[in-house]
């Protein structure tokens, strides 16, 4: 599937992995973090004017509310790049930069996307082409519309069958980088296919591509079917040539049965230090998260809401909730999801990165230990290095919350 | 000799059947609430400077963690693990991220008549309810809390009668800003604020609040309204008894009485870096913002978002303003979900953040940088109170925030 | 070919981005104010131990995580001359050359350097510690071209014509 698009993009009849080519960029995301240090390369490369401000989407969201002075300088910085360069696409309190980039319709099927944020992988999730660079590379796009890439190989992942209940695409991509190791898929393409994949939403799937670089891919691909057309406004018949063909050669294939898989969590301090819940279950919580660009849609919500409803967290934890974007905590306000989230206990913020990022939110310090549905548990992530972070689905959140421990929800 | 409202809780409290203004007495505290700014500081002296460390009486204690809700760092984190540790051990009533200190303690645990401490300078907005709350350190906490009791030299009384009631788009807001205006930021200083007469009555509990919350602003010890039926139907539609009501005498002795006339009140602004520097919105006018807050214990209750809801409907922040609301607590939230205000703030393009004290603690989240200038409903202005130490904070009321929050100036709403 | 000796400090598998610098620093003004802070997480005293032309020899995935690319920078900042891992994570590796800084793949070596031991490295060509020898690989050409440039950011400047 990578090397279609690779191929369509710069109008060449096939590529070959291990090919190095240069791709012309159809959209590139900055988030606040980095658009300083974007902005300065920029302009120390000698650039005077972008290749196509209509392409450049500039996000805020680490630092959404700030939480020190620093942070407002890099909404400055962000505000006079854009205004001189005539940046139109500006999102300053929207929600996470991942999460609108497939919402607002910035990442396309079939796009070549680069972001500056290592979780970019997650626009495979309606097929596109979407990677993770530096602020230098970065600006050396803006200023040209180009980068080189190696075409990747490409990791098959097959999954059939019908899940469990308790079970959700959380589960199953924290198995497979349990399976693949963090870095398993080091510079290589995952594609996902199977009847489970097939019944799965656009924001499940979401969750999926956007952990592969937890893995190290460099992408995660999902070909597009109906869901993806209405999710991204496309015509279906415009995407439809992409998908793996039957004789596409694979470096691996991985194969799950739907059935047989269980609720998992990543233990401290690795992604790929995979539990089954049954095996940590009982340990004790002093905190729990849902929310990120992994797992705060309003599906996680809905489940989350659906555990929770007429419930509470136990004492002395706190579950804190982060919907993804603006548009997800306007759905779930209105869907009631919200109110039974805040009536069960939970403290309910703004969109934004949040704890994820470790910036704010609820950070933690030592000897204190959080369930959260994010995509990273590296040491001193989310407060101190002796901060115990296991990461698990919504659905184990939402549990776990009520129980005060780890539990199978 | 008669008895102020002031008076007669502390003789209530010192249970004695009289006191005047210049005595020191010493009461039973009806209750404490400490939060998580300096609750941590408590402990440690509970832990270290005590050779008997016990507590009085743990139901009277509540503790609320409203100031950094989230923890935006470790350091936090830890203050709230040893207040939450505390709190489990001695099982006293914990609140985490449920809301402000203040409209926690108005919502759930005020009656009329009690004498409350609380280590927080906005104490003095229990008032509201005809009750004596005053803000205390962290030393006169531990003794409360160890004690039961504390001392009190009775403070004099200035009275304010209003009358009338307030014009259409003017708030308590603007009413409390005026006086302190017109009295100064020290001008009751240890005194007790007064406002009864007929005016006093017109006014809803939430505009009470906002009186009596910022009656520290002045200086005073505490703020009081005279309470009412207003105040037994608040206190009783929650479960709780209204029983010692009191109002002064006719006798009673007042430092100094103002008549105020509410119809003559307009729209001001506080501008940086004192609260008394008020002017009307006008003399503001055109000041370029780049962010505006809505919330915190004395402005974020239903009522005030109400007023912004109206104004926000329809209508677009301007793009180059971060405009935060933090909903007063989670009852408030929760109220204002119902209602549909939340869908009209964040389809506005506000941000709308988990109920605590926000941009006005200033140092957890939405915090403003150099050289910016905020419009707030918090309670202060002083230099860097919203975060860097060169910026400007003004302060106005919810509608004035919110139409200053569309335009992307100050201006009339 | 460049030929240079160093002390060695020793790293494990998996140092991931947030190890090397946490995200609460990245809001600091500088990578000079930053680079304090490096591997703070593991080791709160290795960014002041450090010293230049030292180098780091870590196990494999070495970089994994975010973009962030004052990973690569604090590590410069830090004056390390080149980090030796079994195998480097995809972005932290496009971002160290961006920035001119030398990795070296090596995945045999870690089984028998200890910490404080001396390396001597001959680029493209082979590590010799304790008399044996170590093969190395040379980068390929397009990459070799953005460091012979001095970093992505000089590549552009040529490109653009600034001096």
């Amino acid at each position: 599937m990578i090397e279609k698009i690779i191929s369509r993009n710069i109008g060449a009849e096939s590529v070959t992995p291990g090919q190095i080519v240069t791709v012309n960029v159809d959209r590139v995301m900055i988030h606040d973090i980095f658009i300083p240090f974007v902005a300065e390369k920029f302009e120390e490369m000698g650039f005077t004017k972008l290749w196509d401000p209509d392409k450049i989407v500039l996000i805020y969201d680490h630092m959404v509310p700030a939480s020190t002075v620093d942070d407002i300088r890099h909404f400055k910085i962000g505000d006079v790049f854009a205004e001189k360069y005539g940046m139109k696409h500006v999102h300053r309190s929207d929600g996470i930069c991942h999460q609108l980039m497939t919402e607002c319709g910035y990442a396309k099927p079939g796009n070549v996307v680069f972001g500056t944020d290592s979780h970019t992988t997650t626009y495979g999730c309606v097929g596109c082409f979407s990677s993770g660079i530096g602020y230098t590379e970065m600006a050396s796009i803006l200023g040209t519309g180009e980068m080189w890439v190696k075409v990747p190989e490409t990791i098959k992942v097959v999954v059939n069958g019908k899940l469990p209940d308790n079970v959700s695409a959380k589960d199953i991509i924290l198995k497979l980088i349990g399976d693949l190791r963090a870095d398993g898929a080091t510079y290589k393409a995952l594609e996902f296919s199977g009847s489970t994949i097939d019944e799965m939403t656009v924001a499940s799937r979401m969750s999926m591509s956007n952990m592969a670089i937890e893995a190290g891919a460099k992408c995660a691909l999902f070909a597009p079917d109906e869901k993806t057309a209405e999710y991204s406004n496309v015509e279906l018949s415009d995407v439809d040539w992409i998908y793996g063909d039957k004789d596409a050669k694979y470096c691996q294939t991985i194969t799950y049965n739907a059935e047989d898989l269980v609720p998992v969590v990543a233990c401290p301090s690795q992604v790929d230090k995979i539990r089954d819940v049954k095996e940590v279950e009982g340990t004790k919580l002093d905190q729990v998260f849902i929310g990120s660009c992994t797992n705060g849609r309003l599906e996680d919500l809905k489940a989350a809401a659906e555990i929770l409803d007429g419930k509470k967290v136990a004492d002395y934890v706190k579950l804190i909730v982060t919907p993804a974007s603006r548009k997800i905590y306007q759905e779930a306000a209105k869907a009631g999801y919200l109110t039974i989230l805040a009536k069960a206990g939970a403290i309910i913020t703004q969109p934004g990165c949040g704890l994820c990022c470790g910036r704010a939110g609820g950070i933690l310090t030592d000897g204190e230990r959080i369930l959260a549905t994010n995509n990273r548990n590296f040491l001193g992530r989310m407060g101190t290095s002796k901060v115990e972070i296991y990461l698990g689905s919504p659905k184990t959140a939402a549990a776990s919350a009520i129980a005060g421990k780890i539990v199978e929800a | 000799m008669g008895m102020t409202i002031g008076e007669k809780i502390i003789a209530r409290a010192a249970k004695v059947d009289q006191v005047k203004a210049g005595e020191i007495h010493t009461i039973e505290v009806d209750r404490l609430m400490s939060n998580d700014g300096t609750t941590h500081l408590t402990i440690d002296m509970f832990h270290n400077d005590l050779k008997h460390p016990k507590i009085a009486d743990k139901d009277k204690l509540v503790f609320i963690m409203d100031h950094n809700v989230p923890a935006e760092n470790p350091k936090t984190a830890a203050a709230h693990r040893k207040m939450r540790n505390f709190a489990k051990e001695h099982n006293i009533t914990l609140y985490e991220g449920k809301g402000v200190c203040h409209q926690l303690m108005v919502e759930n645990h005020v009656c009329p008549g009690e004498f409350i401490m609380g280590a927080d300078s906005h104490t003095c907005t229990y008032g509201a309810l005809g009750a004596f709350g005053t803000g205390i350190g962290c030393t006169d906490f531990l003794y409360a809390m160890v004690t039961g009791q504390s001392w009190v030299l009775v403070p004099e009384t200035i009275r304010f009668e209003l009358t009338g009631k307030l014009r259409e788009g003017v708030y308590a807001r603007d009413l409390m800003l005026s006086i302190i205006g017109m009295v100064g930021a020290n001008g009751c200083n240890y005194k007790v604020m007064e406002f009864a007469g007929e005016g006093a009555h017109n006014l809803d509990i939430d505009e009470r609040l906002v009186l009596c919350n910022l009656a520290v602003e002045a200086g005073a010890k505490t703020g009081i309204v005279e309470p009412d039926e207003k105040v037994i139907e608040y206190v009783e539609s929650r479960g709780r008894k209204a029983e010692n009501l009191f109002v002064s005498d006719e006798d009673a002795e007042f430092e100094k009485v103002y008549h105020i006339q509410l119809d003559e009140i307009e729209p001001v602004v506080a501008r940086p870096h004192q609260i008394d520097d008020v002017v009307p919105v006008g003399e503001a006018k055109d000041v370029k913002i780049d962010e505006a807050f809505l919330g915190s214990c004395n402005n974020g209750r239903i009522e005030e978002l109400r007023v912004a809801a109206q104004i926000l409907k329809g209508k677009k922040v301007n793009d180059h303003v971060r405009f935060i609301i933090a909903p007063a607590s989670n009852e408030v939230y929760l109220q204002a979900l119902e209602e549909g205000l939340i869908d009209i703030f964040m389809e506005s393009g506000a941000m709308v953040m988990n109920c605590n004290c926000s941009v006005c603690w200033g140092s957890c989240q939405g915090v403003i940088g150099e050289g910016e200038v905020l419009i707030s409903t918090g309670t202060r202005n002083f230099k860097g109170r919203a975060g860097h130490p060169d910026s400007f904070v003004y302060l106005g009321s919810a509608a004035t925030v919110t139409a200053s929050a569309i335009a992307g100036k100050i201006v009339n709403a | 070919m460049e030929q240079f000796t160093g002390k060695v400090w020793v790293l494990g598998d998996d140092i991931d981005t947030d190890i090397i610098i946490p995200t609460e620093y990245l809001a600091l003004p500088t990578v000079e104010d930053m680079k304090q802070y490096g591997f703070s997480p593991l080791r709160p005293e290795l960014a002041g131990q450090i010293g230049e032309g030292d180098i780091i020899v870590a196990g494999k995935n070495f970089g994994c995580g975010s973009s962030r690319e004052q990973a690569p920078e604090i590590i410069k900042a830090l004056k390390i001359k080149c980090v030796i891992a079994k195998s480097f994570a995809r972005i932290f590796f496009r971002n160290s050359i961006n920035n001119g800084l030398l990795l070296i793949e090596n995945d045999q070596i870690q089984e028998h350097v200890k910490e404080g031991d001396v390396l001597d490295v001959t680029l493209g060509e082979k590590i010799v510690h304790h008399g044996a020898s170590y093969e190395i690989q040379s980068l390929p050409d397009n990459l070799m071209e953005i460091i012979n440039a001095g970093g992505l950011v000089e590549a552009m400047k040529k490109r653009n014509g600034v001096k």
